[in-house]
Formats: structure tokens, sequence, C-alpha cells
């Protein structure tokens, strides 16, 4: 078991700029998601760590020994392919027991690790199978049962969930977090899911074109992302857009908002705010809002979404759409057209400095 | 749901028939009937032609069996087929293999386009520019002696290896192409997961790739194999004196000795043998692939 430590890695293909000077530090045991849209480069700074390209320049290390150079066999990994990639010729046991029949380990050896691995992913029976006589989700269990049995210092995974179903993604995303616990195992995991990764990680790396735009624990990023990329790849979010002043942003119609977290911005440059849209109180006119909430603007409900627990209403203000998410408490519902009040308080507002 | 699924079936074949009918007439026309021709003459003792007697008789199938030439030069035929079948396997597969893996977009249509050459050009002339190269005198010789510093005779004509040569040059395209639709089917991402397990590259050629082409390996195996044993014209032409196999006994009994019964009881043996080598590779390779 071993950190990861990626320091300064670029890697281009062409003229393409698949990582552009990523550093990012990996600590022994945790679990974290690198997120971001297809072409982010997500994927390529996987498959640098796996060892199956090389960066161009940079530095990377697997429990502090530099591998960048080191060729993938050598690297001592685990790796979850986004299609599972099992050996189609070969049983569910012969798959698992592939990585120690490599390296030449004891017939005994090999069966007894390749059980413990399979009862590991609640397999134990299905030794004998062939691939294609599972379903998506044991072949799931089966690739990753072949990963760990080699007891890798780092394991990665390769959108593994994506070609499951919904409710199967919610359970191996269960499974997977218990089984990374019960081995402590360093992981690495790829998506562009932003709920698998929040539900997931300890930590979060989120990438845009091979760029890291920001890393650190889930609660983090959503409560203060450092960018719009950020804020709104990352759950959903309001984006006010004005000239900063010091204790928040003028709209271009003179409408201040206060923002009491993110970043701080010297008053009259750029800067953006974003609003997270459960953190909107919305009410007609007559109500009163929450004093706390410094934050008011008026509007007309456009469009309302209701999703059993909760509702999406899209308020029209001056030529943006904000959206707010009430949570279904039988309290009345307002109806498309009708004049709103939003408010929110500073301390849900975060500044963001321009790009 | 039986009676749905027989009604479907049939369903499925009516339309069908139309389709498949042109097919077996054809297969009918040109290979049952010339075929059961054949087979009907190696049970005569003469041609029926201009009018010579004829009876019914085993002694051409006899022949094979009271001469021993005809066996030493089948097993002479097998061993060729066989060490044919073995270069192109040498040749074809890491070609079939760079195609596949290796090469992307132009280059890999150019080198496609050079592998399926040979099938584009005549028979004969593929033959006769093999004897310009391979006699003494030839372009092989004239070419390693202008770069050698020493004086060597290269003349492989009329020899066993221009043979070979021959043969495979004229059969190595069939396992190029069916060893690279097996290669192309296999996911690259197998490759990849052999090799974060920890196996070199040749660990996963031998444990993860061959064994998943080994479908287009015996496919081209069986598209080689069979027509080398019967082959005639490449022993011949190439072979010379050293170049006498079954196929062209075979051929001697139809253009030069004219004894058609003979020949085709001839064909008859070799299609048998064949056929029961085919029958016992099968349970072999089946458990191989």
């Amino acid at each position: 078991m071993a950190g990861v430590q990626v320091a300064n890695v670029s890697r281009s293909f062409g003229a393409h700029k698949a990582l552009d000077d990523v550093s990012i530090d990996f600590a022994d045991g945790g679990f974290y998601a690198l997120l971001g849209p297809s072409g982010s480069g997500k994927t390529t700074l996987l498959r640098q760590i796996a060892g199956f390209d090389f960066p161009d320049s940079g530095r990377i290390a697997i429990g502090g020994e530099s591998v960048e150079r080191v060729p993938v066999e050598k690297r001592r990994i685990g790796m979850v392919f986004q299609n599972y990639a099992l050996f189609p010729n070969m049983s569910v046991a012969d798959n698992v027991a592939f990585g120690l029949s490599v390296r030449g380990e004891p017939k005994a050896t090999i069966a007894m690790e390749v059980q413990r691995a399979l009862d590991l992913v609640q397999l134990g029976k299905l030794g004998a199978r062939k691939p294609h006589q599972l379903s998506g989700g044991q072949r799931q269990r089966v690739a990753l049962a072949r990963a760990i049995v080699t007891k890798p210092r780092v394991l990665l995974l390769d959108e593994p969930l994506g070609a499951l179903d919904k409710a199967l993604r919610v359970d191996m995303q269960i499974e997977l977090k218990r089984i990374q616990r019960e081995i402590g195992i360093t992981t690495i995991f790829v998506t562009h899911d932003q709920e698998e990764a929040l539900t997931m990680s300890d930590r979060i790396g989120i990438l845009r074109d091979g760029r890291l735009v920001q890393e650190g624990p889930p609660e983090e990023i959503y409560d203060r992302p450092q960018s719009e990329f950020a804020a709104t790849f990352l759950g959903d979010a309001n984006i006010f857009r004005g000239d900063a002043t010091g204790s928040g942003i003028k709209l271009p119609d003179g409408t201040t908002i206060a923002a009491s977290t993110g970043a701080s911005v010297p008053a009259g440059a750029k800067a953006s705010c974003a609003v997270r849209p459960e953190r909107i109180q919305i009410s007609t006119g007559a109500a009163k809002p929450d004093p706390a909430n410094a934050n008011t603007l008026k509007g007309q409900v456009s469009k309302r979404i209701f999703a059993g627990n909760n509702s999406t209403y899209f308020v029209d203000r001056d030529g943006q759409t904000l959206k707010v998410i009430v949570q279904n408490t039988g309290a009345e519902r307002l109806a498309e057209g009708e004049p709103v009040v939003l408010s929110w308080s500073p301390d849900s507002t975060v500044l963001i400095a321009a790009a | 749901m039986a009676d749905q699924l027989a009604i479907g079936s049939r369903r499925g074949l009516r339309p069908a028939l139309p389709l498949l009918l042109p097919a077996y007439l054809w297969l009918t026309v040109a290979i049952f009937l010339p075929l059961s021709a054949m087979a009907f003459f190696s049970f005569m003792t003469d041609l029926p032609l201009a009018g010579k007697e004829w009876t019914f008789t085993l002694g051409n199938y006899a022949a094979f069996f009271s001469q021993s030439l005809y066996s030493t030069l089948l097993f002479a035929s097998l061993r060729l087929g066989l060490e044919v079948t073995l270069w192109c396997v040498v040749i074809g597969y890491p070609a079939a293999y760079v195609l596949a893996k290796v090469l992307k977009g132009r280059s890999r249509e150019a080198i496609f386009l050079l592998v399926i050459l040979p099938f584009w050009s005549n028979g004969l002339v593929r033959i006769f520019s093999w004897a310009m190269v391979l006699r003494e005198g030839g372009i092989l010789d004239t070419a390693l002696n202008a770069v050698l510093p020493f004086k060597i005779n290269i003349d492989l004509m009329y020899s066993y290896p221009a043979v070979i040569i021959g043969l495979v040059h004229s059969y190595v395209p069939y396992m190029v192409l069916t060893c690279y639709l097996t290669l192309q089917a296999i996911d690259d991402s197998l490759i990849e997961a052999g090799r974060s397990l920890g196996a070199s590259r040749r660990q996963v050629l031998w444990r993860v790739i061959i064994p998943l082409s080994m479908p287009g390996l015996i496919a081209g195996a069986a598209l080689i194999f069979v027509p080398v044993v019967g082959s005639f014209m490449e022993p011949r032409i190439l072979g010379g004196r050293t170049g006498t196999f079954y196929g062209t006994v075979i051929e001697d009994q139809f253009v030069a000795v004219f004894n058609w019964p003979l020949g085709a009881a001839l064909s008859f043996i070799l299609l048998a043998v064949v056929l029961i080598i085919l029958a016992l590779a099968a349970p072999v390779l089946r458990r191989a692939g």
C-alpha cells in the first residue's frame, strides 16, 4: 500500500495538451475521484499513473519511488477497466489467478488467494464460470477481484460503473467502498458522474482541458468552489457576474449581492457569485423572508419540475433564469407565472474571482 | 411458445429460399456434378472415349496400395503441406499482429495492400517471377554477389526450398487475413489488463493473444494445408526433378498419361486422407481455441 504523488506532469498528443502541468497528491489509503467532462484528461492522468503511457515531463511516484519511466507490469498496480476487460477464454477463477500465475506463485497459494478474493467480492461459488455467463455486476466484481488479488500498491478504476444500470451502480458503489475500506488500498477512480464522485470519495480532483481545476474533500469543493466551472460541474449553481465590491458583487443593473465565503477579490475587479439552488428561499411577495437572508431578488416563476421529494423552480429575473430547489414539505406550491421573491444568506454565497 | 417458434422459423426459411437457391444451384452444377462424374470415373478401367471398352473395377484404388510410390509421395506432400503451413504461420502471424495492433490509418492500408497483392497477380506469373529470382545468375544470385565481397553461388531453382518459397508466397496472405481478423477483434484493453497484472509482453502474447487468435490460426492453417497437399504447379515449375509430389502425379494422369480413372482415384484418396486429418485434429484444435 502506498500513496501516489503526481508532480508537474504534462503530456501532449500532437498539438493537443492532454495534461498540462498537473500536480496532485494521493495520500496512502485514500479514495480519490478524478472528475471531469470527456476530454478533460482524467483518463490520461490515470493511464500515466498506471504506466500505459509516459509523461513528457513531470514526476510520478508510487510509495515514494519514482515510476514515471517504469513500464506498467513493474508498477504493481491493480486496474479495473471500463469494459471490465476479462479474458474471455479463461474461467472466472483463471482470470483472477492470472496475476499470481504470471508471477510464478505456487499452485496451492494461487488457489487459496483466488478463493479469498472471490469470497471478498461475494462470488465464491462462480469460479468455474466463463465471463460471458455472468451479469454485468458480476463481471465488475470479477474484474475487481482480479485487480486486488495481487496485493497492488494502488487500485486504479477507469469509470468502472459506467456500464451498469442505476440500481446496480448504487449497489456497486457501496460494495466498492466496503472492499476499499476492508483492504485499505489507495484508490483512484475516474468518473464523469458527479454524484458518484461526491458519494464515494474522500477527495475529488476536478479536471478540465488537461488542467487540475480544484482538489479537495467533496464538502469543501461543493461549499467553496474556486471557479464557475467547479461550481457548475460538481452540483448545480446559480452564477451571478458583476464587479467586486469588497463584500460581494454589484450586478450590471445595480443590485448588490453580499458574499461572505470564497475568494477575496479586490473591489472593482470582475467577479462572480455562486449560489446553490437548495440554499435559496422562494416565497410569494406576501411572506416575510428569513431575516438572515440579506440577498433578495424579485422574479417570476417560469417553470416548475416536480421530482417527488423536491421541486425545482425556474425563476426568470432580468433575462437570467435561476434555479431553486424546494423540499416537498406539503406546503402550497407556486404556480407558473407567479411573481416571487428569492432570498438567501451571504454565508451561502461564494465569491469567485473572474478567470 | 413452441408453436410460435415453429411458425417463426418457417416464416424465416421461405423468404430466404430465393436467396439460397442460386448458391445451391451453382454448387450442384459446378461442384457436385463434376465430382460425381469423377467418382464414377475412378471406378472405371478406361475412359469411355472413342468407343473404348470399359468395365467397373476397384483396380485404381488398389494401385495406390500396391505401389509404395503413391503413399511415399502422399507422405511427401503431407510434409510439404505441414512445412508450408508452418512457414505461413511464422511469417503471416507477426505481420497480422502488426497490421491489427500496431499500425493505424494510412500505413495500415498501404501494408495491407502489399499483403493482398499476390492474390491479384496471376499464379503462373508469380511462379515464373520466382524462377527468375531463384536461378543461378538470377536476381537473387546477382544481387548477393554485388553486395558480398566474396563469390557465392545461389542456385535455389529446381530444389525443395524453391517449392517451399513459391508455395509460402502464394498462400501466406490467407494466414495474414484470417489472423488479422481474429487479432483485430481482441480488445486492446485485454492486453492492457494483462500487463497491469504484471505480465510481460511475452506472457501476454502467449497467455492472452495467441489463445484468443487460435480460431484465425486454425482457419488459416486449414485454408493453406489442404490446397498445398494437392498442389502441382509450384512443385512442377520451381521443383523441377525434385518437384515430384502427389499433386504432380495426379496432374500427370490427367494431362500426360490420360489415365483419368487412376487420377480420379488418387484424388479421392487424397480427399479422404485430408478429411481424416482434419477430423482427427478438430477436437485438439477446438480445445486449444
